[in-house]
């Protein structure tokens, strides 16, 4: 299982002369369910864009299942962070689904049987098929959530990519999530981007830390450190909440 | 309204804004829904540098305008993947100097004088035969490209980055759908005018979207709409001997007065459903 989804050495990005991430190094391997924590502004978004080949980096290299980002990010479903970007847009949920089964090249083809079962039973999944026909930009931001994961879905992908998933989802369907999430996790590589530490800490397997570098952690624990990064605040304390009062080590700068 | 098909001019004119129709519910949707209105405009206005070029060095119209619309949608096209944020000022200078370039050409052309009205509100009473054709293949190209390309425009519209994620060419497209705008632009210029492809372009689709659940219907609404528009426009400039172009544009002008205010009082009233 040592197989990498990702492989991402010594990567820089700097936006408007601004550094965003630097010398950032990742390891992601199939089967991992990772969680990218860290602070507004820390690069998380970022990270993930480049990782799909949406950005291109400054230096370094990253390799996706052994090739070039966005050669291979059709075999990745992708949740973006915002839901309401286009609200007024005509696209009814059914359609909006239907775009995850898009294909480089598919030019005159329409979507078959087969990609509509592929819709079904996707929206099925989040509790979402009765909505079908409705158009997306009437929907809540935490159900037009659960349409962008059913369209990240919808192409049985070999990765996920989500950008903070469960911002605006309700208690209930964050769990129901995570439970879809652990399911899919026996054949999918997971990448969950959260600044919402509680939540994450109990599902995923390891834990990144994004803030301008990245420091991974090969276990879920949630540390004194992690928070006081994510939160960049003054020293957090460990109490109650059902997290370990465990302290990993400090990271080791070069 | 029958015995204003006997004058061949008036036949043409119908046929014109039913062409012109096509192209404006189909390029119009994706003109509001990708909100490169400004950008349109600036297309149809900077075209006019065309008008010069083509009149000054002696070139047929269409290659001229033609020409020269689709290297400022190129440009335009460039500048807006580039640098969006800063991408209006660039626009609106590309508008400006395109227009202005235009009229300094035809200052100097030798012993022609284009008359700017005709320019701005078209000559839908006066389109040889010849355009009409030209329509015809404009609309067929575009309703090719459209169809061929619809879900990766529709996905291109909606979410350019997940529609990059899912492998469609957005780069490419992005430059077609501009090209396609300087495409129309030019073609319905000289029959309907600058001022109307522009209220063509963007009246139809504003008023169809909020009624319509995907891309498609909202193209075909837009059509219907502008044809409408177009015919009672034409009637009513016949009935009362008023400038076809603009009365149209007043047709069109009136019924998304009308949309908003229906809109204001429907969200007035949120429990009668």
């Amino acid at each position: 299982m040592s197989d990498p989804v990702i492989e991402i050495k010594d990567l820089w990005f700097s936006f408007n002369a601004i550094p965003v991430l630097k010398e950032v190094n990742l390891r992601v391997n199939r089967g991992d369910f990772v969680a990218l924590l860290g602070p507004n502004g820390g690069g998380k978004t970022t990270l993930l864009k480049l990782m799909l080949g949406l950005l291109k980096p400054d230096r370094g290299s990253i390799l996706v299942f052994g090739e070039p980002p966005g050669e291979t990010s059709h075999r990745i479903g992708y949740t973006p962070q915002h839901v309401h970007f286009n609200q007024s847009f005509p696209i009814s949920v059914l359609d909006a689904v239907l775009m995850g089964r898009l294909r480089p090249g598919r030019g005159w083809s329409r979507y078959t049987r087969k990609d509509k079962m592929a819709a079904q039973k996707a929206l099925e999944r989040v509790e979402m098929w009765e909505y079908r026909n409705r158009r997306i930009g009437e929907l809540s931001g935490g159900q037009a959530q659960r349409i962008f994961i059913a369209r990240a879905l919808v192409d049985e992908p070999e990765a996920l990519f989500l950008d903070e998933p469960t911002a605006s989802v309700d208690t209930k369907h964050q769990t129901d999530l995570f439970d879809i999430l652990k399911e899919l996790n026996e054949t999918v590589t997971i990448l969950v981007v959260s600044h919402d530490v509680g939540i994450v800490s109990t599902h995923v397997k390891s834990v990144a830390c994004v803030n301008q570098q990245v420091f991974s952690h090969d276990d879920s624990e949630i540390t004194k450190e992690m928070l006081e990064m994510a939160y960049q605040c003054c020293p957090v304390e460990l109490v109650a909440h059902g997290l370990p009062h465990r302290v990993l080590q400090k990271h080791e700068e070069e | 309204m029958l015995e204003l098909l006997q004058f061949e001019f008036m036949r043409n004119a119908l046929l014109a804004g039913l062409l012109a129709s096509i192209a404006c519910g189909i390029i119009g949707t994706f003109v509001v829904v990708n909100r490169i209105v400004f950008l349109s405009g600036g297309i149809a206005h900077a075209a006019y540098g065309g008008i010069g070029l083509a009149f000054f060095f002696g070139l047929p119209y269409v290659v001229g305008t033609m020409g020269f619309a689709l290297l400022v949608a190129v440009v335009m096209a460039t500048v807006t993947l580039k640098a969006r944020h800063r991408s209006d000022t660039i626009i609106g200078v590309l508008w400006a100097v395109g227009m202005a370039l235009g009229v300094i050409l035809l200052d100097l052309a030798p012993g022609y004088n284009v008359d700017l009205m005709s320019f701005l509100f078209g000559s839908i009473l006066t389109v040889p035969t010849v355009d009409l054709w030209f329509m015809l293949a404009l609309d067929s190209v575009i309703l090719f490209a459209v169809g061929y390309f619809y879900n990766d425009f529709l996905a291109l519209s909606y979410d350019e980055d997940f529609a990059q994620v899912r492998g469609v060419r957005v780069r490419l497209l992005y430059f077609l759908l501009l090209a396609m705008v300087a495409l129309s632009v030019v073609m319905l210029i000289r029959i309907v005018g600058l001022i109307l492809v522009i209220a063509l372009l963007t009246i139809p689709p504003y008023i169809a979207e909020k009624y319509c659940g995907s891309l498609k219907i909202m193209m075909s609404i837009s059509f219907i709409l502008s044809a409408s528009f177009t015919l009672v426009g034409l009637y009513l400039s016949y009935k009362f001997n008023l400038t076809s172009g603009a009365t149209i544009i007043i047709v069109a002008g009136a019924c998304f007065f009308i949309s908003l205010l229906v809109e204001f009082l429907k969200s007035k009233r949120p429990f009668s459903a």
